[in-house]
């Protein structure tokens, strides 16, 4: 059967903000997403120069050598603004909290053998300060990059790692009896421990990388695709007896990894795809800092499966590929 | 004689991209806006398209979310995991 609801419609006099509806080319009902980014950044009328960089204006498309009609393009197809991108994390938020409860529950920790402790201790610890790292690059391009669009997903996902480093600090936590001497220890590693100083000057080079396009590519492809991946995704075999606990503990890094890179895979792409000039930059950007994280990581894997730096060549083959489908010539 | 197949849904954020998805699958469907809903009709039958609304909706969607901003419906009903229609055909 059909229910007829007859009623009266009024007309609303706009639609929405005259800035939107000029990009969406009518004035038609705009998505949240739209109405949180398209224009929103200032573009003109700045006060002052600022004086630590008096050669650009705050707001800059010079700051990065590659070049962008509208830096308004490479939208995220996640379609993230500040409400959307905090349900999503609340949720990812509540499975991690769960797997934790669960591991105490269960005492999973205490059921793993000395050598899987040791592991863990040596080589997922220090990811903390990998993933600190991460955040300054994040919140760098957050800073130093042009457009809403690019922007704002970027100082969310700078918000992701330091979940991120939270998470492996609890871990850590979880191992040492709530004492926190085995983060002091993983900084320790960090810091000396020879298997991690490739990647130590890896994430260290590239926080002065001044370029927020060039520091995109290398955060969001290489470091996240070559050294995040290694770790998380691909050396089950590091764990030696408890792949399953690390596996659980670290869902939210794997669920944030696919979930980020259709984001910053998409605004490659689109870059990219803008002109010859934007693909042979961002190509040679690609394949100097895959290359780099991959000789960077190559100890690290050697030294966590004894596999010679295999794994990490394995991680930078899965990358090139990645790259290659996004149109750039490696 | 032919009947209109119809789905009536809320108005809002959650809806418009499904809304927009049907109107570009469904050639000839007409639409009644009314406030805080919309009446879309269509000769015989109405389909919803999961590739279609995630495209426009930029994550997975499950057909099955459709009920969260389902008003009414007329038409007899078949989903499945690529789909949402209703048609009058047997």
């Amino acid at each position: 059967m059909t229910v007829q609801i007859k009623t009266i419609d009024m007309e609303p006099k706009r639609q929405t903000f005259g800035h939107v509806a000029r990009r969406l080319g009518a004035d038609k009902p705009a998505t949240r997403y739209q109405e949180a980014t398209l224009d929103v950044q200032a573009t003109a009328n700045f006060h002052y120069k600022p004086l630590w960089e008096p050669e650009y204006w705050v707001y800059d498309t010079r700051k990065t050598a590659v070049v962008m009609e509208d830096w308004y393009k490479p939208l995220d197809p996640r379609q993230f603004y500040y409400a959307t991108y905090n349900i999503s994390r609340a949720n990812m938020n509540q499975s991690a909290e769960r797997a934790f409860v669960f591991a105490e529950e269960r005492g999973l920790i205490e059921k793993i053998s000395p050598e899987a402790r040791k592991q863990i201790e040596t080589f997922l610890l220090p990811l903390r300060h990998l993933h600190w790292g991460a955040n300054m690059n994040m919140t760098e391009i957050a800073q130093r990059g042009y457009g809403a669009a690019v922007t704002a997903p970027c100082i969310f996902s700078a918000g992701d790692h330091l979940g991120m480093a939270q998470i492996v600090s609890r871990i850590g936590l979880l191992l040492d009896g709530q004492t926190g001497v085995s983060l002091d220890m993983a900084k320790e590693v960090w810091i000396n421990d020879p298997a991690w100083q490739g990647v130590r000057k890896l994430i260290e080079d590239s926080l002065v990388e001044r370029d927020f396009f060039q520091l995109f590519v290398a955060q969001t492809l290489a470091i996240n695709g070559v050294v995040f991946d290694l770790v998380y995704k691909m050396s089950d075999a590091a764990w030696k007896d408890a792949p399953i606990t690390v596996a659980m503990l670290t869902e939210f890094m794997s669920d944030w990894r696919a979930d980020e890179s259709k984001w910053s895979d998409s605004v490659i792409k689109t870059v990219a795809a803008e002109s010859p000039e934007n693909k042979a930059l961002v190509s040679q950007w690609a394949a100097e800092w895959i290359s780099r994280a991959v000789e960077a990581a190559k100890p690290l894997s050697a030294a966590m499966l004894g596999d010679n730096g295999a794994l990490a060549e394995a991680a930078g083959d899965a990358v090139k590929a990645r790259a290659k489908n996004l149109g750039l010539t490696l | 004689m032919s009947q209109l197949a119809s789905l009536t849904l809320y108005h809002n954020d959650e809806a418009r991209p499904i809304i927009e998805a049907i109107i570009a699958d469904n050639p000839g469907v007409r639409v009644l806006n009314m406030p805080g809903a919309v009446k879309l009709d269509c000769e015989g039958a109405l389909v919803v398209k999961r590739a279609s609304v995630e495209e426009r909706l930029g994550r997975e969607w499950d057909p099955q979310e459709i009920h969260l901003v389902l008003i009414s419906m007329a038409g007899h009903l078949d989903e499945d995991d690529d789909q949402f229609s209703v048609s009058w055909k047997h």
